[in-house]
């Protein structure tokens, strides 16, 4: 089970969080001026890397809140936590 | 010669007077240059060469894979084979794949050990009632056999199952699949590999693909590999969890996640559980192996990972759900638990066929479900890259669906991973 840091309420167990799938997508500001595979991107197609990835986390026992996850998708060793609206950590 | 030995009656009592069996598939050198390379060795991608050999004269083929073969998922699953799917293109490519388990023991003359003892899924509330009703409705229109049990029915068919009215999920009723069962999932590797090498495909362990070629016009020329470049027009990625990866080394995006998926074995115990049960509500999948095993398939962890490792809370919500269901079984121990990585789609349906990238096949999103597809998928993939054009079985699981809408929503049928 994993530990993870929420930005918040601090260090929590796996079990009080729901995963958010990846971090950082972008919905087109107007759907109607995207082609059919840039919204099929959008909706549908995804990073899963083999490696470092971006992920959102919800607090779902805890606070509630969304925030971002850096973690390693191999060792499942988490990096770093950041809020939302925060850029990603180099 | 390798791999030619025909197993029969005759020849196993034989070589119980002596002699060594031979190697049952060859280890040969990787040459530069193939008409195929199907990338992946395991059950999927070795059907899929067996059947480019055996039904298109495609013998010019390696299988190319970064470990041992049959080391993923396919030694991983728990197994379970049946066709009664809600959408008629999942049932249709099931159905197909079930069809193949039935002779496949006699056309591959290895015994994989298909043993139909029935699929049971129980319905815990009113609402699996109404949609394994709607399932068995659906299959009986596609002439695929599932029918309805009552509470009692289902405990004669499978007697350690509670039924009691105070359980925590009361059983309401089950869907039975009589021709689903189980068969040894390694058998089904090795069975493919051996009669695959027997008709001249090349079997490559350890050799990780590292990049994938392309020309001037976009279209493949081949795949670099941590034991050197092949050149071939042709490659089909059959890599499961690293399909994404693999995709991404041809430029291609994908829609698919990676997850753990958890199994374990008890320690072997005399037959106690005659057929295999399914839960999708409490979640848990349970059937007993020949050696004695009871073997038990568990949810997906809930974030992405290739760790194949899971995390043991979820492991231990089956266990409940098991001895909930079971509890003749409350003191039962476990034995081994492990993780495969699996690839799941937005729809929870695979995809199959050609990409974006001329040349470049691709079969994967199988999901949580993938092992008894694998005679099926193999079958009509082979044909997809021998004529360059959709199987009309895997058609509908073109990877253009997410553009065009057209999904093949059986994550909403299930409602659960399946």
């Amino acid at each position: 089970m994993l530990l993870i840091p929420c930005p918040w309420c601090g260090v929590r167990p796996e079990i009080e969080f729901r995963h958010g799938g990846e971090a950082h997508v972008t919905r087109p500001t107007d759907p109607q001026l995207v082609s059919d595979e840039e919204w099929a991107d959008f909706l549908y197609n995804r990073a899963n890397p083999k490696g470092i990835h971006a992920e959102r986390w919800r607090h779902v026992h805890g606070c509630g809140r969304f925030f971002n996850c850096v973690r390693d998708t191999v060792t499942d060793r988490i990096i770093s936590t950041y809020t939302p609206g925060e850029s990603r950590p180099e | 010669m390798v791999g030619s030995t025909h197993f029969s009656a005759w020849s196993l009592l034989r070589h119980a007077f002596g002699g060594a069996w031979p190697e049952q598939w060859r280890s040969p050198e990787l040459r530069d240059t193939y008409d195929v390379v199907i990338v992946g060795a395991g059950g999927h991608g070795l059907a899929t060469a067996y059947y480019l050999a055996a039904e298109h004269g495609v013998r010019n083929i390696a299988v190319l894979d970064k470990g041992w073969l049959g080391g993923g998922n396919t030694g991983r699953n728990t197994t379970i084979i049946r066709s009664n799917y809600l959408w008629d293109a999942s049932a249709a490519i099931y159905e197909h794949s079930l069809q193949l388990w039935e002779g496949l023991s006699q056309g591959l003359n290895y015994n994989v050990m298909y043993s139909p003892r029935g699929v049971m899924m129980l319905a815990h509330n009113h609402h699996d009632v109404q949609v394994f009703r709607r399932h068995v409705f659906a299959n009986r229109l596609q002439g695929i056999d599932n029918e309805w049990l009552t509470p009692e029915q289902a405990k004669a068919f499978c007697p350690p199952l509670d039924i009691s009215p105070s359980m925590r999920y009361p059983v309401l009723g089950a869907a039975l699949q009589r021709r689903g069962g189980v068969a040894r999932h390694d058998a089904v590797a090795w069975g493919y590999a051996r009669a695959a090498s027997a008709l001249g495909v090349d079997i490559i362990q350890n050799c990780e693909v590292t990049g994938v070629d392309r020309g001037a016009n976009g279209s493949v020329t081949g795949v670099q590999t941590s034991r050197g470049s092949i050149r071939s027009r042709k490659v089909g990625v059959v890599a499961a969890g690293h399909t994404s990866v693999l995709m991404a080394m041809a430029g291609v995006r994908m829609p698919l996640e990676s997850f753990p998926l958890q199994a374990l074995v008890s320690e072997p115990v005399k037959p106690v559980m005659p057929c295999v049960v399914m839960s999708n509500t409490i979640h848990a999948y349970i059937s007993q192996s020949d050696k004695g095993e009871l073997v038990i398939g568990a949810g997906t962890d809930a974030y992405t990972s290739y760790s194949q490792a899971g995390g043991p809370h979820i492991a231990a919500h089956t266990l409940e759900a098991i001895c909930e269901m079971f509890p003749t079984l409350r003191r039962l121990r476990m034995l081994r638990n492990w993780a495969g990585i699996v690839d799941c789609t937005p729809d929870r349906s695979p995809i199959i066929g050609l990409t974006p990238v001329p040349g470049l096949f691709v079969n994967c999103g199988w999901g949580t479900g993938g092992f008894k597809a694998t005679p099926g998928s193999g079958h009509v993939f082979a044909a997809t890259i021998a004529r360059g054009e959709p199987h009309p079985i895997a058609a509908p699981f073109s990877l253009d669906r997410f553009r065009t809408g057209c999904l093949i929503d059986e994550a909403a049928a299930a409602a659960v991973s399946h």
